[in-house]
This record gives C-alpha cells, structure tokens and sequence, in this order.
C-alpha cells in the first residue's frame, strides 16, 4: 500500500515538475507569443503522439522494437501524398466538405495501405525473431531499407511538396494571437485518436484482452486467446497509426521524402521513453513535453531546440528509468 | 470403471539447453484429483506448463480425452477445456477483478453466467472486490480469482500448480475447501508442495524427482508409508 502510494506521488511529482517547467518561459516570453507557441507545440505533440503510440503499444504488448516505424510512417504519408494528386480539385476547392473528404480518404487509404504493410512485415519478418531484441532491431532496419527503396522506386528519389487543403490554411486571428489552423486540426486529431484508442483499450473486450496481454502473454494464452492473431491486428493497427502520423505530418511540414521516417522515429523513441513504453497515454504525455519544449526552446534558444528533447529523456531516465507510465496504461 | 482423461508419456521437456523432465509418464483418471508432488526443481511446474503448450514437448505423447495434444498451441488446448492456475497465480494485476474474469470468458452466454454466479458464491471476496484492481487484493484472493478465472468456461481438466504457496493456514484450508467442490464437476491435477494439501484433496499420486516419476499410487498409501515421504519430500515424524 505505501509503495502504491509513494509510486503515485512519484508520478504526480514528476508530472506537477513537467508542468511548472513548461509554465517558466512565460517569465522571458510575451503571453500572446506563449499562447502562439504553445498551441504549434501542442499541435507537434500531437503529430509525434500518432507516430509514438503505434512504437509503444508493439513494443508494450509484443515486446518487440520495430525500427521499421519510421520507413511505414514515410509510405503513410506517400500515399497520402498520392491521394491529394489524384484529387487536387478538391483539395484545391474552397470548400469545407471537399477539403475534409479529401483529408480522411488520403488518411484511410494510408492507414489501410500500411496496416496491410504492416501486417506482411509481421509475418513474414518479425514473427521469426520473437523474444530477440538484437534481431528485431536488425532485422526491422533491414525492412526500413527495402520499404524506403520502394517508395523511391514507386514516387522517385526527389523531395515532393505536399498541399494543405484550401480551408486548412492560414491563420486565424483570436484576441491578436495568431492560431495557425491546420495546427488546430493536428490538435484534434491526435485528441480524437487517443480518445478512440482509450475507448477501445477500456470499454472492448478486445482491448481488455490486449491489456492483459501487455502483463502476460503466456496467461493470456493459456485463457484459450490467440495471441499471435492478437499479435498481427495489433502490429497492423501499430503500423496503420504511423500512417495517420504521416499524412498529417506531411502536411504539417509540407513535404515529404523517402527518408523522412528516420527524423520522426527519433522523436517518437524519445517520446516513449519519457512516456513509458506499452502505455498509451505515457506517449501522449511524452509527446505533448517533447512538441511544447521544442518549441519554448527553438523560440528563445533556437540553437538548442534539438538538444533539449534529449536533454529531457536523460532527466526523466535519471528518475524514472522505465518512463512516466506504466505498460497498459 | 474409471476413464484416462490425461495421459503423459515418456515426455521430455527442455528449458534452453537443460533437460528438466526426462521421460515423464502419468495418468489422470476421471473423478479423481491427481497430485505431483517432489521436491524443489524436480519438474512439476514444468510437467504442468508441457501440458498446457507453454513448453514444447521434445519427446513423448501426450493425450487428452483420447487425442494428442503435445504439438497443439496453448491457446488451442485451453479451448479443449482444459483451465491452468499456474505457480505465479498469472493475475493481471493492473486489470479489475471483473476484467480479469472477462478475459477468461471464451464465451459470454447464459451458461457463463450460471457458472459465473456459482462461482462468485464460492469466492464471495470477489464479488466484494469486483471493481477493484486485481493488483491490490491479498495473496489468498489473488488465488482464488486465478482459480475462479480457470473455471469459468465448461473447464473438464484444471491445472492447477502450488496453491497453498505463500499462503496463511487458514487461507490453505479455504483453497482446499474450494478444490474439493471443484473436484466434483472437474478433473483436477495438482502440484503441491504442502503434504497436508496434497493428502486432503488427493486420490492419485506421482512423486517426481530430477525430471522423472520415481513412485506413485494411491494418497492414502502415501500417508501410511513415512519411509516415502521422508526419502523424497523431506517430510520426518517429529519424535515425542
């Protein structure tokens, strides 16, 4: 009971500490540049969140370190890419609806594409090194490689510039703070695929069983569960997630380029090592720290930007080695 | 005439490269609770584990109700209706004791339900807990749940490894209570450490020792001869 406790203060210590810290730069920065800063930070959390989740929820339940999140993350946002030009009129069009139609097709081609990716790459690659870490994280940088030749074999080797659909663009002007409204997207977005993922997680049976399945795969196994089929939908949804990530990161960044995926899976591993790899909500949180950081710091210190996500991973694995969450959370 | 509903043959078990059970063989009959016992490391938990598919058999037959189950996968032999309570008790703990027993549920009809509600009256501190984390229940109901969860689909075979482990005496004799109500709708295999246990719901006996079965027989044979008992489970009469 008194580990329980001291186990909960530990968390809400750290967490009270993550906010206060990302409160400081209101003492050097204008509140109207905060608000600006803080909403592209949170919609940058988002966006890693899409990426980071997929990581920690293979990672949680099939205890397996899948480099190759990267590479289907980049084929994501590709085929996103491919859907925007095949219907540029309506992404082009001023018009809400068509602009919205064209977004969630590019995002459920791109989740479909990839799952299925992601399932082949299960079967055929990862399932033979279970239980080998060394292996995984060969054997998945051996699938990066061949999944980036493809997309250069597939959309050539050049950098392409990606669209942001006609009412997606700009600002707006809320009280003299600017609030870019694709970033307000972002922020929905990665809100909703969170609640759905929770939802899912805590309310379905299926979920229950992959929860359970994070604590103990030999038990859920033996409960009559197949745990490999279990295995496969999980790393498709994994898979299908980094997707999400990429289309709307493409956007975001408006670009997109075979080796795009080694930038973000860098972030992403950031990311749920401060969250706690296998908890969802740890990537949430994680995200949000490393997206709001990034930006407090590339605003006042711009030099330093990169540096201080890092800088964050060492602190939170000096206190917390195995990050802010728990596996299942 | 009594039925073989589990048969263990000459079964051979590697964990990595050492060689825990070597030629492992024994019966479980219908209406009877069988009981491996030994001491420390002499296979039970794994003889268990091979049966349920947790560890790949590398030699033998094992049998169930007449069919071969050693290259099955564990998943498959639980739905054959056999339920496992392994050693660690194997509770999700960051799950609620409802959810543990969802996930046990391979179906949710009417008949899971009637076992449910004779099981929850078994083991009321679970209806008590019901919402609660299984993480924060105490060892003799994180026991029962690990049993309750074993049972709660048609089970005909129930596993169970070293219940009474960590467990006050007078939580034990509950435990023992509560094996002898299932004894009557289930087969049950046992591996036990505590003699007490093992002689108040065993029929059936093997005694393992260094990965083989050295003796078995009858429980009430067993507790007649401390010649046994003293050789291989260490257990000697206290002088008056």
């Amino acid at each position: 009971m008194a580990e329980n406790i001291f186990k909960r203060w530990n968390q809400e210590l750290t967490l009270a500490g993550a906010g206060i810290l990302l409160l400081l730069p209101l003492l050097a920065i204008q509140p109207k540049t905060y608000l600006t800063l803080t909403i592209a930070g949170l919609a940058m959390g988002m966006l890693l969140f899409l990426v980071a989740s997929g990581v920690s929820i293979i990672f949680g339940l099939m205890d397996v370190l899948n480099f190759a999140h990267g590479a289907l993350f980049a084929w994501g946002a590709y085929v996103g890419f491919s859907v925007f030009q095949l219907l540029m009129k309506w992404v082009e069009a001023d018009s809400v609806l068509q602009n919205l139609a064209v977004f969630l097709t590019a995002m459920v081609a791109a989740m479909i594409t990839v799952a299925i990716l992601g399932i082949i790459l299960e079967r055929v690659v990862v399932r033979r090194v279970y239980g080998n870490h060394l292996f995984q994280i060969l054997i998945t940088f051996g699938a990066t490689i061949v999944l980036v030749e493809l997309i250069r074999v597939f959309w050539g080797p050049n950098d392409e510039v990606t669209t942001v659909p006609l009412t997606f663009s700009g600002n707006w002007d809320i009280m003299d703070v600017i609030v870019s409204r694709y970033r307000i997207i972002c922020i929905f977005l990665g809100a909703i695929v969170y609640g759905v993922i929770q939802l899912i997680l805590k309310k379905t049976k299926l979920g229950t069983i992959v929860r359970a399945g994070v604590e103990d795969r030999d038990m859920v196994q033996a409960m009559g569960h197949n745990i490999y089929l279990l295995f496969t939908g999980v790393f498709a949804v994994g898979a299908g997630l980094a997707a999400l990530g990429g289309v709307a990161m493409s956007i975001f960044s408006l670009q997109v380029y075979p080796d795009m995926g080694g930038t973000y899976l860098l972030f992403a591993f950031i990311v749920v090592i401060i969250g706690g790899l296998g908890s969802v909500t740890g990537s949430l949180v994680g995200a949000l720290i490393v997206g709001l950081s990034y930006n407090y710091v590339a605003y006042l210190v711009p030099w330093a930007a990169a540096g201080v996500n890092v800088l964050i991973m060492i602190i939170i694995l000096l206190i917390r080695p195995t990050g802010l969450f728990q596996a299942g959370k | 005439m009594n039925e073989t509903i589990l048969k263990v043959a000459d079964v051979h078990t590697y964990i990595e490269q050492h060689h825990i059970l070597q030629g492992v063989s024994f019966e479980s009959q219908a209406d009877a609770v069988t009981v491996l016992i030994g001491r420390n490391g002499a296979g039970k938990s794994t003889a268990l584990k091979t049966v349920m598919g947790l560890l790949p058999a590398a030699e033998g037959k094992i049998t169930y109700r007449g069919k071969e189950i050693q290259k099955s996968k564990p998943y498959q032999i639980a739905r054959m209706g056999i339920g496992f309570v392994p050693e660690h008790m194997g509770i999700f703990a960051e799950l609620t004791v409802e959810e543990n027993m969802r996930v046990a549920m391979l179906v949710e009809d009417d008949a899971t339900a009637r076992r449910l509600e004779r099981i929850l009256g078994m083991f009321s501190a679970l209806k008590k807990f019901w919402k609660s984390k299984a993480g924060t229940l105490s060892g003799g109901q994180k026991q029962m749940l690990a049993i309750a969860r074993a049972i709660v689909n048609d089970t005909s075979l129930l596993l169970i490894d070293e219940p009474s482990k960590g467990l006050a005496p007078i939580i034990v004799d509950m435990v023992i209570d509560s094996i002898n109500q299932i004894k009557e709708r289930s087969v049950v295999v046992l591996v036990e450490q505590n003699f007490h246990m093992a002689s108040s719901v065993g029929d059936d006996y093997f005694i393992l020792d260094d990965g083989r079965v050295v003796h078995s027989g009858r429980v009430e044979e067993l507790v007649q001869n401390e010649e046994l008992q003293s050789r291989y489970l260490g257990i000697s009469k206290v002088e008056d």
